[in-house]
């Protein structure tokens, strides 16, 4: 399956939760914030929010700002 | 203090362009400063060895205030601003509409309708404005916990442009007032607080000094000396001289 990951084309094997992506990627999820289809995560629930097909996904951090 | 939140220094300073972290963090601590301002930007996905800015900053000791820097509308900057506070610690924001890519200046109207939205969706909002008396009456009706007028355009180290709006300004605000943006050297630092603004936010005047910790030095002194100035009572501008000295008992007259 196919979703678009900060604006990318990203596949993965099947659908999964944000928390599983987030360690498939090798982020941690307290430094960052999760928008998906639009809504943003609260993480807390990043374990029960499942990622399908299609689906649109930024995942954003804090970086050097003025 | 801020939205009843209390802080020990006037100068807060930003995470930017910095030649690396270990200098920020030694540039943070020279300037006193215990609230910094961070961008909300896409995870790096390719590279994941970089090290992390919050690896550099003591949030025990030292306030986050994410902005909205690159924001082009009212719509992008209270998406930004969501998931601000979702990755951060708080409620508060640095809010920034740019309105115009050369000089960075804000886009008010855009920067009052995200306001409006944000303080109603229980935000703390710093918005980054334009100096302009009336756009910062605006801003604190729709509920702005400060409002930040630009000494100059963002990085251009010119310094405060329009001292006359920039005291039109202190008269009329009911809220903090925060220089932000323009300042090149310890003298525009000062001469902001002098105004009676009560604090000063900077990032590349510090960042892109030849040496930032010690340009963060002078940073830290020169808001507490503007501070202790505006305080203390400056004396009316003359024409003309007014001797120091006694004019009697010269010796030989």
């Amino acid at each position: 399956m196919i979703i678009t990951l900060n604006g990318e084309r990203f596949e993965l094997d099947r659908p999964l939760s944000v928390t599983a992506l987030l360690t498939q990627l090798d982020i941690d999820p307290r430094r960052v914030a999760v928008e998906h289809n639009l809504n943003i995560i609260r993480r807390n629930t990043f374990p029960q929010v499942i990622v399908e097909d299609g689906d649109r996904v930024e995942i954003v951090n804090f970086v050097g700002g003025g | 203090m801020i939205a009843g939140r209390t802080f020990r220094s006037r100068l807060i300073v930003g995470t930017g362009k910095y030649s690396s972290f270990p200098v920020m963090a030694q540039a943070h601590e020279a300037s006193g400063a215990d609230m910094v301002t961070v961008a909300v930007r896409r995870v790096n996905l390719t590279d994941r060895s970089r090290e992390s800015l919050l690896d550099y900053v003591d949030t025990d000791k030292i306030f986050l205030l994410p902005n909205t820097a690159g924001c082009y509308s009212a719509d992008e900057a209270i998406r930004t601003a969501r998931l601000g506070r979702e990755a951060g610690l708080s409620n508060w924001v640095k809010l920034e509409v740019i309105g115009d890519e050369r000089t960075l200046f804000p886009d008010n109207e855009a920067l009052i309708e995200a306001t409006r939205v944000l303080v109603k969706e229980g935000f703390v909002v710093l918005p980054y404005t334009n100096d302009d008396p009336i756009a910062c009456r605006k801003l604190e009706d729709a509920g702005a916990a400060a409002v930040m007028p630009l000494g100059a355009p963002i990085g251009s180290g010119l310094g405060i442009q329009n001292v006359n709006n920039i005291r039109i300004i202190r008269e009329f605000a009911r809220v903090p007032l925060i220089i932000d943006a323009g300042v090149g050297t310890a003298s525009d630092a000062s001469l902001a607080m002098e105004l009676g603004a009560d604090g000063v936010l900077m990032n590349t005047a510090i960042a892109g000094a030849q040496e930032p910790v010690a340009m963060a030095t002078a940073m830290k002194h020169a808001v507490i000396a503007g501070r202790l100035a505006y305080l203390a009572g400056r004396i009316p501008r003359k024409m003309y001289a007014s001797a120091s000295s006694p004019v009697e008992g010269m010796v030989g007259r």
